[in-house]
């Protein structure tokens, strides 16, 4: 555990009969911290939220929150609160009795519950709610009950559930924005569960990514989308192009490497791939879409090559390409923006040439 | 219907079936109040002129009121027993997984379609032959406790069926547990199921003949009573004014009972739809 650690989750498992729902997952989550568990569904994100409610209970392994271990505590003990995927406000409550809801243990006068009921309307931006009634609210005032609900009774951690999947794009976006500065105002820990790595990468200090009931990668959104440790982090976090390729040659920090399509290149070791690479080693080589540059005229560059371009879609503030390659099965996807007017746009079927930088490279193990 | 899509386009035949099966279902009942005002204790066509003579009688009489006490105690006590253990198992049909569910759910419905004259017998051999419990309106209770229990738990469960379970974590998650979780959350939100329950329990105890006449001791319930007077000829209007005011009270009670759980399956929590 290290020091600044206010959430340890250490090697925990989870089974669900013989199915294994959580591998062995050791983090830290460090406190006033907005971090994300991100993962396609059923890779056990929501699972490991419900372990840190107290709704599951790991089969192995431990939990502290704030150096309380938390095996025997029960939900209504933690020091932490839930925002549910379904928002489950009370129906039969107006929104002060929701989200006056955990104070009765607190035994305050009732004009201070109403002081504190009405502080928090104003913070989620809903004064003189009050007296709604649950089912006269849209999805959107919903979710913000559910939060005021929960941050009312100051918790150490707010777990969120996917709490945005049920809203439109533009309110989701808006929510977005208001969460993160409800984060820093409030200034409490956020585990946030999501399969939207646009959304966890726009909300995120930083991000484990899940799947089949692992952490692939825990890293902050630049680390996951410069440096993806492996094949699946780097498809699944923006798109990606993948080269086979062989290294011809390791020289400290930088790899010869011969690939399928672009021929001879040089590349970072990976600083996040903890296993180097040594000569002989067959490796995949990642280059991002945006890092690729389009010319139609073979370019001064140390590293190109030329092929036709098979398609082309315009998206108003940038342009993506599909290129074929002669060596190649796939095709290369480059996004390019749109900078002048009209001016980089290239005709499908025209011939052309990328380049990039060594830097723009990233080496990963084949598999 | 404004609107006359095919499939909401009247029918005319159907119209006329449903009212033939509604005048066949109804109409033999409705005669127990027509001959209770006529002026003759022989139920024959012509009758004989109106009198309210039967339900003053009926008044006077102090079995009458007793076994009505009988039946009211009876129901209200396999009301509230039966609703309580319907809320115990519709809780656990609907929220939980466990060994054996199926034939669980089977054997509580069971009392609904095995004849009532085999648990009155079994129950009679129980009581009598073999514990050696005199009969008496305990006896009753406990006979139409198994009768009512399925009842209890289907009305119940669509109520379970019809909340998030997310409400009660939600609840547990801002620091209440299981007790005040179930009267802050639960109990609020299948109270019209509760209320039907009971309302429905009662009135199924309050007619109920078969398990009373095997397990009544010396106190009748109020069907009891009524069968006791029907071997008396010169009782028989009186026996149709006590029923055409038993058939009014229970059509009051379960009309009550479908009003109040009219909206069963509203309080879903809507979250796909408005959310």
């Amino acid at each position: 555990m290290s020091d600044d650690s206010y959430i340890s989750i250490q090697n925990v498992q989870k089974y669900f009969g013989s199915f294994c729902a959580i591998e062995n997952i050791s983090m830290d989550i460090a406190h006033g911290e907005f971090f994300s568990l991100l993962g396609a569904s059923g890779c056990g994100k929501t699972t490991l939220l419900r372990m840190l409610a107290g709704f599951e209970s790991p089969t192995k392994g431990e939990i502290f929150i704030d150096n309380q271990p938390m095996s025997d505590v029960p939900p209504h003990y933690r020091p932490v609160n839930m925002v549910f995927q379904s928002y489950a406000i009370f129906p039969h409550l107006n929104v002060h009795d929701n989200i006056a809801y955990g104070l009765r243990k607190r035994k305050l006068p009732k004009a201070k519950v109403t002081e504190m009921v009405d502080e928090m309307l104003n913070l989620i931006s809903l004064p003189d709610y009050g007296n709604r009634k649950a089912n006269e609210l849209s999805g959107g005032q919903r979710q913000r009950i559910a939060l005021a609900r929960a941050l009312i009774l100051r918790p150490k951690v707010l777990l969120l559930d996917e709490p945005l999947g049920a809203l439109d794009k533009q309110l989701r976006e808006q929510m977005q924005l208001e969460l993160r500065q409800l984060q820093r105002t409030v200034g409490i820990t956020f585990v946030f569960v999501t399969h939207d790595q646009e959304e966890a990468m726009t909300l995120s200090d930083r991000i484990a990514v899940m799947a089949d009931g692992e952490v692939m990668q825990l890293d902050t959104p630049i680390g996951l989308y410069e440096r993806p440790v492996n094949r699946k982090v780097a498809s699944f976090i923006g798109t990606m192009n993948f080269f086979d390729g062989v290294v011809a040659d390791e020289a400290g920090e930088t790899l010869k490497i011969e690939a399928q399509g672009l021929g001879p290149i040089t590349a970072p070791a990976n600083p996040s791939n903890k296993a180097g690479f040594y000569k002989g080693d067959k490796v995949q080589v990642a280059i991002r879409p945006e890092k690729l540059v389009l010319s139609a005229q073979k370019p001064d560059a140390a590293f190109a090559a030329s092929g036709r371009v098979q398609n082309m879609a315009y998206l108003g503030e940038r342009s993506h390409y599909l290129i074929e390659m002669d060596g190649l099965d796939k095709h290369v996807a480059v996004s390019s923006q749109n900078l002048v007017p009209g001016a980089s746009l290239f005709e499908m079927g025209s011939d052309v040439w990328i380049n990039w930088q060594s830097d723009a490279v990233v080496v990963l193990e084949r598999n | 219907m404004s609107t006359d899509s095919y499939i909401n386009r009247p029918n005319r035949p159907l119209q006329v079936y449903a009212l033939i099966f509604l005048i066949v279902l109804y109409l033999p009942i409705l005669f127990l109040p027509l001959f209770s005002f006529n002026d003759s204790i022989y139920v024959r066509f012509p009758m004989q002129g109106f009198t309210v003579q039967w339900y003053y009688d009926l008044m006077a009489r102090s079995a009458v009121w007793a076994a009505l006490m009988n039946s009211v105690k009876v129901g209200v006590a396999v009301s509230i027993v039966s609703t309580v253990l319907g809320i115990f198992a519709a809780k656990a049909i609907t929220r939980y997984r466990f060994f054996g569910k199926e034939p669980i759910v089977i054997f509580i419905m069971l009392p609904l379609v095995v004849p009532l004259i085999i648990f009155g017998v079994a129950l009679l051999v129980l009581f009598a032959q073999l514990l050696g419990v005199p009969l008496s309106l305990y006896t009753v209770a406990f006979g139409h406790l198994i009768l009512c229990i399925p009842f209890s738990t289907a009305v119940l469960m669509p109520r379970f069926e019809g909340f998030d379970p997310a409400i009660e974590e939600a609840s547990a998650d801002l620091g209440e547990n299981a007790w005040w979780t179930f009267w802050r959350v639960t109990f609020p939100m299948i109270l019209p199921g509760v209320v039907a329950s009971l309302l429905l329990c009662f009135t199924v105890s309050f007619d109920e003949f078969i398990m009373a006449f095997f397990l009544t001791g010396t106190d009748a319930t109020l069907p009891m009573y009524i069968w006791g007077q029907l071997r008396f000829p010169q009782q028989f209007p009186s026996v149709l004014a006590l029923s055409s005011l038993v058939i009014i009270g229970s059509f009051i009670i379960v009309l009550l009972g479908l009003w109040i759980n009219r909206d069963a399956d509203m309080t879903k929590t809507k979250a796909g739809t408005d959310a």
